[in-house]
């Protein structure tokens, strides 16, 4: 099978999140990722859970084993001059440099885009950080609540009497990566175009802010009309029922409203007391008594109805709604099973699992699972070999601690 | 020549709401020609608004992301001037065929073949209804490109289920992860992010074919469930149930290993608020130093980081006695002075003011006819060699009929006249909606 990108090689130095997910995005549609990683310990990701059985071993790292896939992991010290000349010697073989170390710290090591590009001028250098290459807080520190705060939507995430809230585990730096992919992209249709290649500054934070997740709408929202978005619960629309119930299991999301009446009717089996007019008149959906009549009619038909059961009625109503999974919903469901959604897995530590497979289906280049995440340091014999080192060099590198 | 990435690359962009739009944002602003086709005849709610022409008082209810008209105004064309549709509609362009018209759907069919992409995100039914399917555009050209991002995707039982972003979030187990950990799930407000997930990778997987008919000729279908892709960003939790057969719950603001939350800061009118993580010893030395050495910090409950994280919330206690006396961008600049990651949580105010977005010229000023000048947030990245710019303001509604219809599609002067009489084209809902 071919991939899309089977013509296009990557020299990954991104460790952590965002760039490891950047470039999984590449290597799973067919680019040849080397993922090169520190000697000693490799990307700091292998240290963050959740892990096999709890195990903080760095082969049984979940986040590392998702965020990896069909890479090549190379060691080598590029804080070493030698570890830099076979750096050189990767990169001018390549199309892609990723990065996300603090700005400055490659050019320290004569690695900067500058020196790459002259060594290779198709080179596309993209540089992931938290805050940019220039700017007052170019040397900051990040963390994913840092991101969400700064720059995407927290402030008006939650509700008014509570502290804002992120959203879940490290969904801003996933995004910010495939942002970063796209970026990435681009600019190597540009650079196969015409010949040449370029830096690309990717700002987490600029990421954020020009996103949809409400960063966007919000700042202009401001512009428009001079104020700030507050922290109010449910999508801040009108109408009932809208937000999230109970039932009879967990949960359910729900968007009704004056425009849809007759289809909430219909998905609750046309009951008697909602049949009346009143329920239609200008103005029903804003009385607050009437809401509360409403919510305990609903709220009656909820609890007696699990969340699969009433996504289904509503779905046949035409009515937006659906349960509040969890990853065990999804894993047993048949509508992602019948996708072939999952993949199956089979690693030397963390053993056979089924993982996360494919975030889009492709008719003629489709994605696929060669290979699950690289031991560290698996294929630094196989890369080093392309580059013409013989194996009894590659012993005196590792020696050396270079590899 | 713009020396853009896609230039020269025609899209014809047919999506709805966020996640699609957001998508052909992305490849508008490195250089596609996107032409949205629009309808005047039918309403698509959430797109251009939630009415188009909601009484005044009605739309200055709302929130200011979505329905922030100019001044509270929703003005002569609403439907130009919304923040939710503004936020993602700069350099395309638009054009309205009404596709439920025999003539618009033999236009419509005229156009594909020009366009090197087919971008949507609506149920797979509703394009089955209007004849689009990927054999069909195949048929009209031959290496065509076919975006389809609908929720649920284009095969499996739930293909025509209806969501928005916020039900797909709860669907794939987002809305679960992501509540205060003492509060009800209902307790929280909407978020989005498999919206800005689908744009991203939507507009990735544009590119990748792209790539593939440079190399070979070829076009291709692509799928892209947006409930399957959001799936990315709850990867850890996922890998736990496959690994461990575990449900992760809510943290809240807190993180596995930091010290990490959102603390209050001191009042200055409004609402103030900094974040602070604390992971290795390093972060914590440089923590208890810039609070000028504490003693309740030389407590050995506090003495490595997993006491500090079972001791958090008293831990939390000492820190928001602290933060509460400064401002949230002062708690910043201290701890980052100390090596700390800590931020303040920027509202739009902030955001639009803040000191490092400006000084790297994030936000441009715009003109739009029906909303006048404002500052908007730019690029969401820096190309070195070929920049990128926003070339136009927010895309009005039947901007670019002329462009199309006459330029593009060869319509005579005299029929694009009497299709605008007919109302099968223009640049104003029909009278009838409301």
């Amino acid at each position: 099978m071919v991939g899309a990108l089977d013509d296009v090689r990557i020299i990954d130095l991104s460790q952590e999140i965002a760039g490891p997910f950047c470039t999984k995005l590449l290597a799973d549609y067919g680019a040849d990722v080397i993922k090169i990683e520190p000697p000693r310990g490799g990307d700091p990701a292998r240290r963050w859970g959740p892990f096999k059985d709890d195990d903080p071993h760095p082969e049984k790292s979940g986040l590392f084993l998702y965020l990896n896939t069909n890479k090549r992991s190379v060691t080598l010290d590029i804080a070493t001059p030698s570890g830099q000349r076979i750096l050189r010697e990767l990169v001018a073989r390549a199309d892609v440099l990723v990065e996300g170390f603090p700005p400055g710290t490659l050019a320290g090591w004569g690695l900067g885009y500058e020196s790459l590009s002259r060594l290779n001028p198709r080179l596309v250098m993209t540089s992931i950080t938290w805050f940019g290459q220039t700017g007052p807080y170019r040397d900051f520190k990040g963390s994913e609540i840092v991101l969400y705060a700064m720059g995407g939507e927290m402030y008006s995430t939650g509700i008014p009497d509570r502290e804002p809230i992120k959203t879940a585990l490290t969904s801003s730096q996933v995004q910010a990566g495939a942002m970063a992919a796209v970026a990435t992209l681009g600019a190597l249709l540009l650079a196969r175009a015409e010949g040449l290649g370029q830096h690309v500054d990717l700002s987490m934070m600029e990421a954020l802010c020009g996103g949809i997740d409400r960063r966007a709408p919000s700042l202009i929202g401001y512009q428009y009309t001079g104020e700030i978005s507050p922290r109010a619960g449910g999508m801040g629309l009108r109408g009932y029922p809208a937000g999230v119930y109970p039932c009879q299991d967990g949960y359910i999301e729900i968007a009704g409203g004056a425009a849809h009446w007759d289809r909430i009717v219909r998905m609750m089996g046309e009951p008697e007391p909602l049949r009346d007019p009143k329920w239609t008149q200008p103005g029903a959906q804003t009385d607050p008594a009437l809401y509360q009549e409403f919510l305990e009619l609903f709220l009656a038909w909820t609890m007696s109805h699990p969340k699969r059961e009433i996504w289904r009625l509503a779905q046949e109503a035409r009515v937006l709604c659906a349960p509040l999974n969890t990853p065990a919903d999804i894993y047993n469901d048949p509508h992602f099973n019948q996708r072939g959604f999952f993949t199956e897995v089979e690693h030397p530590a963390a053993g056979r699992h089924r993982m996360p497979g494919r975030p889009f289906v492709m008719s003629e280049t489709p994605w696929q699972l060669q290979r699950p995440a690289p031991l560290l340091g698996e294929h630094t014999e196989e890369v080093l070999g392309e580059l013409g080192y013989t194996r009894e060099e590659i012993l005196i590198l590792a020696q050396t601690g270079v590899i | 020549m713009t020396g853009l990435p896609l230039e020269g690359v025609r899209v014809l962009d047919l999506t709805v709401v966020w996640a699609g739009p957001f998508g052909t944002m992305l490849l508008a602003d490195m250089g596609a020609e996107v032409i949205r086709v629009e309808n005047v005849n039918v309403w698509p709610t959430y797109t251009r608004g939630i009415m188009a022409r909601p009484p005044k008082e009605l739309a200055a209810q709302y929130l200011p992301w979505t329905l922030g008209y100019p001044d509270r105004d929703p003005g002569q064309r609403p439907w130009n001037r919304v923040s939710m549709f503004n936020a993602h509609a700069r350099n395309k362009l638009s054009c309205t065929i009404d596709l439920t018209h025999p003539r618009g759907r033999e236009l419509f069919w005229h156009l594909v073949p020009l366009c090197d992409i087919v971008y949507e995100n609506n149920a797979p039914e509703t394009m089955e209804k209007l004849g689009i399917t990927y054999e069909t555009l195949r048929a009209a050209r031959p290496d065509i490109i076919y975006v389809q991002v609908p929720g649920y995707g284009a095969t499996g039982p739930y293909r025509n289920y209806r969501a928005l972003g916020v039900h797909l979030e709860g669907a794939v187990g987002h809305t679960l992860l992501r509540t205060y950990p003492d509060l009800d799930p209902s307790q929280t407000s909407a978020v989005y992010t498999g919206d800005y997930l689908a744009g991203a990778v939507g507009a990735f997987a544009a590119l990748l074919a792209l790539h593939y008919r440079r190399r070979t000729g070829r076009g291709q279908h692509i799928d892209l469930a947006q409930a399957e892709n959001a799936i990315a960003m709850l990867f850890q939790a996922y890998m736990d149930y496959a690994l461990n057969g575990r449900i992760q719950t809510s943290l809240g603001n807190r993180d596995p290993a930091a010290v990490q939350g959102c603390y209050p800061c001191r009042e200055e009118g409004r609402d103030r608020w900094v974040v602070i993580s604390i992971r290795t010893d390093e972060e914590w030395q440089g923590f208890c130093r810039a609070l000028g050495d504490p003693d309740w910090a030389h407590d050995p409950k506090f003495a490595d980081p997993a006491r500090r994280r079972r001791h958090q919330d008293e831990l939390d206690r000492h820190i928001a006695d602290w933060t509460s006396q400064h401002t949230s961008y002062e708690v910043m600049h201290i701890l980052q002075r100390h090596g700390v990651p800590a931020g303040a949580v920027m509202d739009a105010k902030d955001a639009c003011e803040d000191p490092h977005l400006n000084a790297r010229g994030f936000f441009q000023e715009l003109h739009q006819e029906d909303c006048g000048t404002h500052r908007y947030p730019g690029l969401l990245w820096r190309y070195s060699r070929t920049p990128m710019s926003i070339r136009r303001g927010p895309v009005r509604l039947g901007e670019d009929n002329e462009y199309v219809y006459k330029e593009l599609l060869g319509v005579s002067e005299e029929e694009y006249r009497t299709l605008e009489a007919q109302g099968l084209l223009g640049t104003d809902y029909a009278p009838h909606i409301p």
